[in-house]
């Protein structure tokens, strides 16, 4: 455990100091979601029946654009060979990497997205199940786009190849994040759609990590 | 019997066997699609309700059964190639694929032209359509990654891995009709029931989906004679077969 924890401190700190990468996908997130008002029109109405699905979808576009970094720059500089020499088991160091991704990438968005939701003239509980369905579904969106990273390691034409393999699998996570927002709206409740979020968020953390040392011993061999 | 599986399980051997098989399965998919299209459209009666739009099925039907069950197929060899670590496997996986990709987009394309007139849309965003979809996605992801990487062996075991996780796709998109009751009607064949159509109509299906079956074979065996050829052309064996060496000459 102490060397997931290590791991992870230590991605965190690597992606502190390179700030420009974390705050380009959330600098992302804000315009994709900029745009749709723009091209759609400012009608208050037409904006809160769209908001949650621009939101979700910008969501997961942002995150998919920190994935192709995922194993890429331990993989140039070699410390991934040391991570799959090291005697710690494979699994637990990449679910290690995946959390810090997630600390990096996804927990931003999650945080922003109420702020951009005022945008779209959300109310205060439909903001709330917004940021609670993205606090379930990017921890999923890390784990299925880190299998895509470590099968698309050094592989050319990586990051479009990325989004082509990950994107059908984001599906599922998407149908349900979005739709719990939008039960919420329509005063449905959401409790359904937050189970079947937590359902695949169990799983993803479980599997995950376990395809993704596969797929990393497949690209290092 | 166990021996005999594993001998063909050698790429030398197999291309032989492929090369036996291949012409007979196309003839079979050529007579069974004849005798298919002539009993859906000179035998079967029409539809009480849809009239003659409906015969689309006879095509529609077994190419949707086929684009999930290549799918499956494909999961299947990348089980096998990746514990028992055999060449043949991933060949397999990757002659199966096109095929699926195009059993996908026909059921799609077929599907929509059926949509228009019954539904009054070519599309809606329904469940099944929707799983179809990113079952026609994977198929490409899956074509896109394998050719992305130049190392077969790397290739064809990252292929695998996705091919698999992929496959849960695949029983999300048969119990669709049954998870969500939207647009996309249930299954009208079933093996616990008699099913809810005439005999004729049933029996035109079934000829069609194994015309499918006999064409997907002949294609793989063809494809994958092709794949064998092109991986093992540093052998000496590829380069005393008649066809290898005659088109040297």
């Amino acid at each position: 455990m102490n060397a997931f924890f290590t791991l992870v401190a230590r991605d965190l700190r690597l992606a502190y100091r390179r700030k420009a990468e974390v705050l380009s996908a959330l600098f992302f997130f804000v315009v994709v979601a900029a745009l749709f008002p723009l091209a759609i029109g400012p009608e208050a109405a037409m904006l809160r029946q769209i908001g949650p699905g621009v939101l979700w979808v910008g969501a997961l576009l942002a995150s998919i654009l920190s994935l192709p970094r995922l194993f890429e720059n331990d993989w140039r500089d070699g410390s991934l060979e040391h991570l799959m020499l090291s005697p710690h088991p494979l699994g637990l160091l990449v679910l290690g990497k995946i959390c810090a991704h997630w600390l990096v990438s996804g927990l931003p968005l999650v945080a922003l997205a109420p702020v951009l939701g005022l945008q779209f003239d959300l109310p205060p509980d439909v903001l709330g199940m917004l940021s609670l369905s993205l606090l379930l579904g990017t921890p999923v969106l890390s784990c299925i786009g880190a299998m895509g990273a470590a099968l698309t390691l050094g592989v050319r034409g990586g990051g479009v190849l990325i989004a082509l393999l990950v994107l059908p699998l984001f599906v599922p996570v998407l149908v349900f994040g979005a739709g719990a927002v939008q039960a919420m709206q329509s005063g449905l409740g959401a409790q359904a759609h937050v189970s079947i979020l937590l359902a695949m968020l169990l799983p993803a953390v479980f599997f995950s990590p376990w395809a993704c040392s596969a797929a990393l011993r497949i690209a290092l061999e | 019997m166990t021996m005999r599986w594993f001998y063909y399980a050698a790429p030398q051997t197999f291309y032989g066997l492929a090369g036996r098989l291949w012409p007979w399965l196309a003839a079979l998919a050529l007579a069974l699609t004849l005798a298919g299209l002539w009993v859906g459209f000179g035998l079967a009666p029409s539809d009480a309700q849809q009239g003659e739009g409906y015969r689309i099925i006879f095509v529609h039907v077994p190419v949707s059964w086929m684009s999930m069950i290549i799918y499956l197929a494909m999961a299947f060899w990348s089980v096998l190639g990746l514990t028992f670590n055999t060449r043949l496997s991933g060949m397999m996986t990757r002659a199966l694929a096109p095929t699926g990709a195009m059993f996908a987009f026909l059921s799609l394309w077929t599907g929509a032209l059926w949509g228009k007139p019954m539904w009054g849309t070519w599309w809606v965003w329904d469940a099944r359509l929707t799983s179809e979809l990113i079952l026609f996605f994977l198929y490409l992801g899956y074509m896109a990654l394998v050719s992305a990487i130049d190392d077969v062996r790397r290739a064809d075991r990252a292929g695998a891995l996705i091919a698999i996780v992929g496959a849960i796709n695949v029983p999300i998109i048969y119990f669709s009709v049954k998870w969500w009751n939207t647009l996309h009607q249930g299954a009208s064949v079933s093996l616990t029931r008699s099913p809810s159509m005439a005999q004729l109509m049933l029996w035109g299906m079934l000829l069609m989906a194994l015309a499918m079956w006999a064409y997907t074979l002949a294609m793989v065996c063809y494809r994958v004679r092709t794949l064998i050829i092109e991986r093992e052309r540093h052998t000496d064996w590829v380069q005393a077969l008649p066809e290898v060496a005659g088109a040297k000459a």
